[in-house]
């Protein structure tokens, strides 16, 4: 029996490796197919791709700088209802607990699925990623990886990490049934394999790794990460928080939205099947509008942007795993991250709760107490 | 400067604060026309989205009242108001609604004198609190 155990690398080629792990998936792990990042074949673009061949593998590419969508709801779609046979899917540690979160919701299952998770070095904004891909055609990746693992936070080429990645303070696929660790671990020889569900000791078991210890330095160094990730994290909530804490402010804060809804569209957790933004209840007669224009002299258009974003945070905000695909769906580069997660902070602890920190805490408001909350019942003292 | 008379939008549940609140009335216990009432079938059925745009639209206040804990003719649904209310104060606050402006209050069908005191006391308290920030700058 494994709990960790390594994965050979030669020369710090950790796409090798792991195209070679996958191989393995596919041929001893009983998966019918792998879910993971890849790079499509007409231009060096990542996505999410559902792969049987193994001679596809060749072109995965789990630690590119891309995050297109966050693809929980790509695992959402593939679990709903049973595919036939069992999917592992290669997640970052965001998507897992996106995850996570629909599955609580109903919007997913864990039966048929086998999560692997890799320590996530991070990535670009859409934006950033797609002028540096362009820049970086040949071993982009590569580059990419070998400056993370060697600097930390600091990327390539004077490419920042997305605002999301910098104070994302979950680098570690905890919530995986593999997770396979690259901070402070000698990467350029191994990778770690560890077993974190019964159903990953025994998928860890078949692939036959030699068992190995993890590293000493390993604790410490996502430890150190982690600080760092934090101490970013609780800068930038303090900064948002003092950019919005009027409505005034938070009216200057989302003036170039739309209401295109592409934010919530890219969302993992947004949950509803049918935005109410986009249904009749919003979609007025224009003498209603005529009605509003002349009660107030101004009316921008479209309406209730403010309201739509308030009323986001109170669906989802508890499910918020910060995550920022939000900020990089908006068209007019709204920082909607910062916003959702500065909102998400809040309601996430007045709950005690904690998005897609595990299966089994239920989502606040899904449940109740008799006895709870009482400070805010009556008109205070 | 003319006095300030504010807006409150009350959400009252049928079965009891509604009730409370006729009973206020055939019983000439007089509170202050400030509230604005929108029968709701629970305190359960507010949907946070009314209680935002009502906030939004400029009413300087707003007050969610139901049946007592137990009381719920829905079992439960002043509880899951109950929790609601508590999410929304924490995101509302974020944006500077101040406290005062969000109420959530429990008033039996039989006590027409509480809904006329808390009703006073809520005006009240909004005006010592003046205009909301809705009013005064436009919101899109
Ligand atoms: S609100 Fe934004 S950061 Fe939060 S889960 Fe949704 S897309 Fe990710
Ligand atoms: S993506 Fe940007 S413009 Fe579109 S609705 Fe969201 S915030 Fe508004
Ligand atoms: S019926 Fe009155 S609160 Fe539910």
């Amino acid at each position: 029996m494994t709990t960790t155990a390594q994965m050979k690398v030669k020369d710090q080629d950790l796409l090798t490796a792991l195209r070679d792990f996958a191989g393995k998936l596919l041929d001893k792990g009983d998966i019918g197919a792998i879910l993971a990042p890849w790079c499509l074949p007409m231009k060096n673009m990542v996505m999410p791709t559902l792969l049987t061949d193994p001679d596809q593998l060749i072109n995965i590419d789990p630690l590119s700088p891309a995050f297109p969508m966050n693809s929980a709801k790509v695992v959402s779609r593939l679990t709903r209802k049973p595919s036939g046979s069992k999917i592992a899917a290669l997640l970052r540690p965001c998507e897992i607990r996106a995850f996570r979160e629909l599955v609580k919701l109903k919007q997913g299952t864990v039966e048929d699925l086998v999560i692997i998770g890799i320590d996530c070095l991070g990535a670009f904004s859409n934006r950033d990623y797609i002028n540096w891909a362009e820049k970086n055609v040949e071993a982009a990746t590569e580059k990419f990886y070998t400056r993370v693992l060697a600097a930390k936070n600091t990327a390539a080429d004077d490419v920042a990490l997305a605002a999301a990645c910098q104070s994302c303070e979950f680098p570690v696929a905890e919530g995986a049934d593999i997770s396979i660790g690259l901070f402070g671990v000698d990467t350029t020889s191994m990778l770690l394999l560890e077993a974190r569900t019964d159903q990953g000791q025994t998928l860890l078991d078949k692939l036959a790794y030699p068992e190995a210890e993890a590293p000493a330095s390993r604790t410490k160094a996502v430890k150190e990460l982690v600080a760092e990730r934090i101490a970013a994290r609780d800068i930038m909530l303090t900064e948002t928080r003092k950019a919005t804490n009027s409505l005034e402010k938070l009216t200057g804060y989302l003036a170039s939205c739309v209401n295109c809804y592409n934010c919530r569209v890219a969302c993992p957790v947004c949950y509803c099947r049918e935005c109410v933004f986009v249904t009749d209840v919003f979609d007025h007669d224009a003498i209603t509008y005529m009605r509003w224009a002349e009660k107030k002299g101004a009316v921008k258009m479209p309406t209730d942007t403010v309201l739509y974003h308030i009323t986001r945070m109170v669906h989802m905000s508890t499910a918020c795993v910060g995550c920022g695909q939000c900020s990089n769906a908006c068209p007019n580069d709204i920082p909607l991250l910062e916003l959702f997660r500065s909102a998400a902070q809040g309601t996430q602890s007045a709950f005690g709760y904690e998005a897609g920190r595990s299966l089994d805490e239920k989502p606040p408001m899904s449940e109740f107490r008799e006895e709870e909350f009482e400070d805010v019942v009556g008109l205070g003292s | 400067m003319s006095k300030f008379e504010p807006t409150i939008v009350a959400f009252f549940c049928n079965w009891c604060t509604y009730t409370a609140a006729d009973l206020a009335g055939t019983s000439r216990l007089s509170y202050p026309p400030n509230i604005k009432i929108i029968r709701m079938m629970c305190s359960g059925m507010v949907d946070p989205k009314y209680v935002i745009k009502a906030l939004l639209e400029g009413a300087d206040g707003v007050i969610v009242s139901g049946c007592n804990p137990g009381d719920c003719h829905y079992i439960n649904g002043n509880y899951k108001a109950r929790r609601r209310i508590k999410l929304l104060k924490e995101i509302l606050s974020r944006f500077g609604f101040e406290p005062e402006r969000l109420r959530l209050t429990w008033i039996a069908a039989s006590d027409g004198v509480l809904l006329a005191e808390i009703m006073q006391k809520m005006v009240e308290q909004i005006k010592a609190l003046g205009p909301s920030q809705a009013k005064m700058k436009m919101v899109i």
